[in-house]
């Protein structure tokens, strides 16, 4: 027979985009209504065509006012006051509600966000299903968890989520404050508004009384303005350290209760016993998941030296077979880069790492003609001083640094002003539990990475940000305690 | 009894597991309840309060790395020592806050270090968790010192007061830097002799005297502390630490806001949970 | 002339200690990662024309197999005809890779497919469990060589592998090979015997090292059979010994492949994980029997946009 290798084209295999009940235009949930917003309308677009997907209303500052009004209302009258029990059924509603329309929602998350549809299917709405679930439980058990006997909530929560994973930050944050008896005002990010203006219309479905959910679309503006807004009694926030640190001074002494996750540049460290295939997998998972807009992404690959030529080779190749491209199609697992501007920033911290001298090394992947799309990107002879060692990326773009020993790995991960996560690749336990306990990191994955769970707490150390999610921990983020 | 001198003491910092004066040479008086001097107190200055972050760095490998029973018996220890020199605080608190009830301050100081000594192999297991996620994993969450913690002691109770704010710190692995009250240090720095020696590392507490609104700036903002407790911090300054604070984003406890909290209370895990991180470990379950 | 990597390979077959070193040392594989990877990789949707192009790459690789003890030589002769022609109404559906049978039947195999361009192959070695001593299994093998077996499926001895006696078996697979002359030998891992991913990791390097032609993971007998993670381990194996040495070998997963989709998982899998070289009917194959008629059943599907049924492909 002959010695050319067949070639395998996978013919496209997209989602339809119809399943996603795109509508031309959005309108903001204030109140238990729809409404339409006094501020600029945005117009959210794909990222994976650049074509405009839909026009969505954003808050004016008065609206911002009305709606934390409305959330205060049914703080004081309806939600603060309700039976735990009966809070409870409202949030498993909203968990059943997201598993009925989940085939909408992830054609939706993928439309808007241009991740690949296989990721916002199997991991973005059913982990946003499972958090209102989870959290469900927990309404009528909360003198059970530690706090206190009868711990009471908040009041109105003011919630600032980023683009990376919209519904799934949507459903981390509403789903404990609505558990914990607090109402809520969410600012879903300005360039991805749109599962969360389906969730507030799940909202309506599972009859969740007038006000408890408020979703106000906008830019950094209207973030800034709800979370200063003089009704607001707790403010949580995902985004960047650079935000975060904003929100965090300009709260300062007002009292309102802050819990804020952040950036990350997640060290993941391979050791020469590790099970090297799953290693590769647990690397790219780590930094080419969702197109590494992930703030706990495997940023930093910290390989011992001794098999840093035979773990790279192998990651190459793994890397090389990532299929690139249109995010509805099934087969996709490299999508869009969310908006120009990342990709600006994602470009020209590469550019960095070329003109510091590391070698970088791209997937030969085909690249649509149009879009914002960048090639997962490993970059070699890293080293600890250059800024693609320190900074967060946020994009498909590995940097590859080694270690000779334990004790240089541990060093090396952990310096860093960030701390959300590590990851660690060895078969021998004690040097698991050794390392882990050295992480200066919130989330420790060992031989495996980017897991998450409801049940499991999620949040940083340093500049990673404060409080955690998840778990009965994270209901201290919505607990007057 | 007679008419002996007594030999007075010289009131130092405690940086390191020593007792150097301010780097700047300056001392303030320290007076009583009715105005009168007790003592000339060091004025610590913002280097001072750089090398204590630095002693407290330097102590938090080996002081969180030890074993949680061998912090317990540490703290322990340093109730024994206190309860030896019982007699001595109780003059030195009545002297400085003017209280009838010295006696029961500085029994309940005693206390409090016993309370916390046996919270430090408990902590874990209250705050802690085995996480049933939905998959092969095995994970759990074990609660973590912050690092390097920068207090405020209030202002009123100067030994209850300061042990309530630093042994809970200690007790969870975190070392720290605690600036006393600014008019009644003298207790502080007498618990610092105790803490020297005791069987706590140096560096693990670092008392800094002076002046609360010169230090604390300092402290909120530098970037090697990782929580900063306003406990004692003057309303005037809370908002401006809290702002510089957040140039590092740290954990800040805003204790104190409104007023000193009533000491007497048992504590419950609060303070505790305030200077601990959260770790989540996943580990695969498979052959 | 023997590379560097060769020449260290040798080293490493010389007694029994450097065969374990050398086995043990090989990196471990974690279960979870593996099977999600496979379950993950399992997803992929294959549709329209590769879908086609998949089912004839599965039918051309499928090695029809009866291995039953009431098989007689017409059922090898209408299972020969099946695999020279699998759809009577579609003359260009590929012919299958071989005929898989007991050394017995090799001969009506060998006659019944003359000039097919379909393989014969057959099971040796005391299949299936290969509880024998070497001079059977030798006999054996020999008994299906002469009859005209192009590729022989020999059995390893599970429990020498099992209880670390890897010498034992590398030296009987290097003496099956030398009996197989010119056929292709495959050496069946038995891998629903051997328990973890590590060990099927090792009993592949085991059977690469000693000159196997393929790696098949199982008898049909033992179950579990096939597996996708286990199939992504061994081609992983293979992968990686290309990478080593330049020669590339094969892997025939077997036992409980029965519907399109099953096969085209597998296919995903070599396509990605040992990479396109791979997808050739020389370096991958089926071990199966149902496997086939829901082959073409989809193919029909496919060509005629409908659904088809069982009345419309044979019962052979």
């Amino acid at each position: 027979m002959s010695g050319e290798p067949m070639s395998w084209e996978y013919a496209p295999a997209p989602e339809s985009r119809d399943i996603a009940n795109l509508k031309p235009a959005y309108r903001m949930f204030v109140d238990g209504k729809f409404v339409d917003g006094t501020g600029e309308p945005l117009k959210t677009i794909n990222p994976a065509t650049e074509e405009v997907l839909a026009e969505v209303a954003t808050a004016s500052k008065a609206d911002i006012d009305t709606a934390v009004r409305a959330a205060r209302r049914a703080y004081d009258k309806v939600w603060g006051r309700m039976p735990g029990a009966e809070r409870a059924k409202y949030v498993f509603r909203i968990a059943r509600l997201i598993q009925e329309r989940t085939r909408e929602l992830a054609v939706l998350e993928s439309l808007d966000n241009g991740k690949p549809i296989k990721e916002s299917r199997d991991v973005d709405v059913p982990t946003a299903a499972a958090h209102f679930f989870y959290h469900a439980g927990w309404a009528d058990k909360l003198g059970h968890a530690g706090y206190g006997p009868n711990p009471r909530p908040l009041g109105v929560a003011g919630q600032v989520i980023p683009w990376n994973f919209p519904l799934l930050m949507a459903a981390w944050k509403i789903a404990p404050a609505l558990a914990c008896g607090n109402t809520v005002v969410l600012k879903p990010a300005e360039t991805t508004p749109l599962t969360a203006l389906v969730l507030a219309e799940i909202c309506q479905q599972a009859d969740l009384p007038a006000g408890v959910v408020n979703i106000l679309p906008g830019a950094g503006d209207v973030g800034a303005e709800l979370v200063n807004h003089a009704g607001v009694d707790k403010v949580a926030f995902t985004g960047s350290t650079e935000v975060g640190k904003l929100i965090q001074r300009s709260l300062a002494g007002t009292g309102k209760k802050l819990t804020l996750e952040l950036g990350g540049k997640a060290a993941n460290i391979v050791f020469d016993d590790a099970p090297l295939d799953q290693a590769v997998e647990g690397i790219v998972n780590g930094i080419f998941f969702n197109q590494g807009h992930v703030c706990c992404a495997g940023s930093r690959l910290l390989v011992q030296e001794s098999v840093a030529d035979e773990l790279l080779a192998k990651l190459r190749y793994r890397v090389s077979t990532l299929r690139l491209g249109d995010p509805l199609d099934k087969n996709t697992d490299v999508g869009a880069i969310n908006s120009k501007a990342q990709l600006d920033k994602i470009r020209e911290l590469t550019e960095s790492g070329d003109s510091e001298g590391a070698q970088k090394w791209t997937s030969p992947c085909p690249m649509p003609d149009k879009g914002f799309f960048f090639a997962p990107t490993v970059f070699s002879d890293v080293q600890q001083s250059m800024r693609i060692a320190r900074e967060e990326i946020f994009g498909p773009v590995l940097s590859v640094l080694t270690f000779r020993t334990p004790e240089e790995a541990v060093a090396k991960a952990n310096n860093t002003p960030y701390g959300l996560s590590a990851g660690i690749w060895t078969e021998k336990g004690s040097r698991i539990l050794w390392t882990a306990q050295r992480m200066r990191a919130g989330v420790v994955w060992a031989n495996t990475f980017n897991r998450f769970d409801p049940t499991a707490p999620f949040g940083g150390y340093q500049e990673s940000g404060f409080g955690r999610e998840g778990g009965r921990a994270g209901l201290e983020a919505y607990l007057d305690v | 009894m007679s008419d002996r001198v007594s030999v007075a003491k010289t009131y130092k910092l405690y940086i390191g597991g020593a007792f150097p004066r301010s780097e700047s040479g300056r001392v303030y008086a320290v007076t009583d309840s009715r105005g009168g001097f007790l003592a000339n107190a060091a004025q610590a200055s913002r280097k001072d309060a750089r090398d204590a972050v630095a002693a407290a760095r330097k102590a938090f490998p080996g002081w969180s790395g030890a074993t949680a029973y061998n912090r317990g018996q540490v703290l322990y220890r340093v109730a024994e020592l206190l309860e030896g020199r019982r007699e001595q605080f109780v003059r030195e608190v009545a002297a400085s806050e003017g209280v009838k009830h010295a006696e029961s301050v500085v029994n309940a100081a005693i206390d409090r270090w016993v309370w916390y000594a046996g919270w430090t192999d408990k902590v874990a297991t209250v705050l802690g968790a085995s996480n049933p996620v939905a998959g092969p994993y095995f994970s759990f969450s074990v609660p973590e010192p912050t690092g390097v913690v920068a207090a405020l002691a209030p202002q009123s109770s100067s030994l209850l007061g300061l042990v309530s704010v630093v042994a809970p710190v200690i007790a969870t692995g975190n070392t720290c830097v605690v600036v006393s009250s600014q008019n009644r240090p003298l207790p502080a720095i007498t618990l610092s002799e105790v803490l020297a020696t005791s069987d706590v590392p140096g560096g693990v507490v670092n008392v800094l005297t002076g002046r609360t609104g010169e230090l604390a700036p300092w402290l909120a903002s530098h970037a090697d502390v990782n929580a900063l407790d306003l406990t004692g911090a003057p309303e005037s300054i809370r908002a401006e630490l809290e702002r510089a604070a957040a140039g590092t984003v740290k954990r800040v406890s805003r204790a104190g806001r409104g007023g000193e909290p009533d000491w007497t209370r048992e504590p419950g895990v609060d303070r505790l949970r305030a200077v601990l991180e959260t770790k989540t470990v996943w580990h695969p379950m498979g052959v | 002339m023997a590379t560097p990597a060769a020449t260290e390979l040798s080293e490493v077959t010389r007694d029994d200690a450097s065969l374990r070193r050398f086995l043990h040392g090989l990196p471990g594989v974690d279960q979870v990662g593996v099977e999600q990877r496979a379950a993950g990789l399992g997803t992929r949707s294959i549709k329209k024309a590769a879908k086609l192009f998949a089912i004839d790459t599965a039918i051309s690789m499928v090695d029809l197999t009866t291995l039953e003890g009431a098989d007689t030589p017409g059922k090898v002769r209408t299972l020969a005809a099946k695999a020279r022609r699998p759809d009577p109404d579609y003359p260009d559906v590929p012919h299958v890779g071989a005929v898989c049978v007991y050394p017995d039947l090799v001969e009506v195999a060998v006659t019944a497919l003359a000039g097919s361009g379909v393989g014969v192959a057959s099971v040796a070695t005391a299949f299936p469990s290969g509880r024998s001593n070497l001079g059977v299994k030798l006999a054996d093998t020999e008994m299906a060589v002469h009859a005209g077996a192009s590729e022989i499926d020999m059995v390893i001895d599970r429990g020498a592998f099992l209880s670390g006696r890897y010498g034992r078996v590398f030296d009987e697979i290097v003496a099956v090979k030398a009996a197989c002359g010119d056929a292709h030998l495959k050496v069946i891992l038995e891998t629903g015997e051997l328990s973890t991913y590590d060990n099927v990791r090792r009993a592949s390097w085991l059977a690469l090292l000693a000159g196997g032609d393929f790696i098949k993971t199982s008898t049909g007998k033992v179950t579990p059979a096939a597996t996708l993670p286990v199939t992504h381990v061994m081609l992983q194996a293979v992968r990686d010994w290309w990478e080593r040495t330049g020669q590339l070998r094969g892997v025939k997963p077997a036992g409980g492949i029965r519907t399109t989709k099953d096969a085209i998982r597998y296919l995903v899998a070599v396509h990605e994980v040992a990479g396109p070289e791979w997808l050739s009917p020389e370096l991958f194959r089926f071990g199966a029997s149902s496997l086939l008629n829901d082959l073409l059943m989809q193919r029909r599907a496919q060509i005629e946009g409908h659904y088809s049924g069982p009345d419309y492909v044979t019962v052979d």
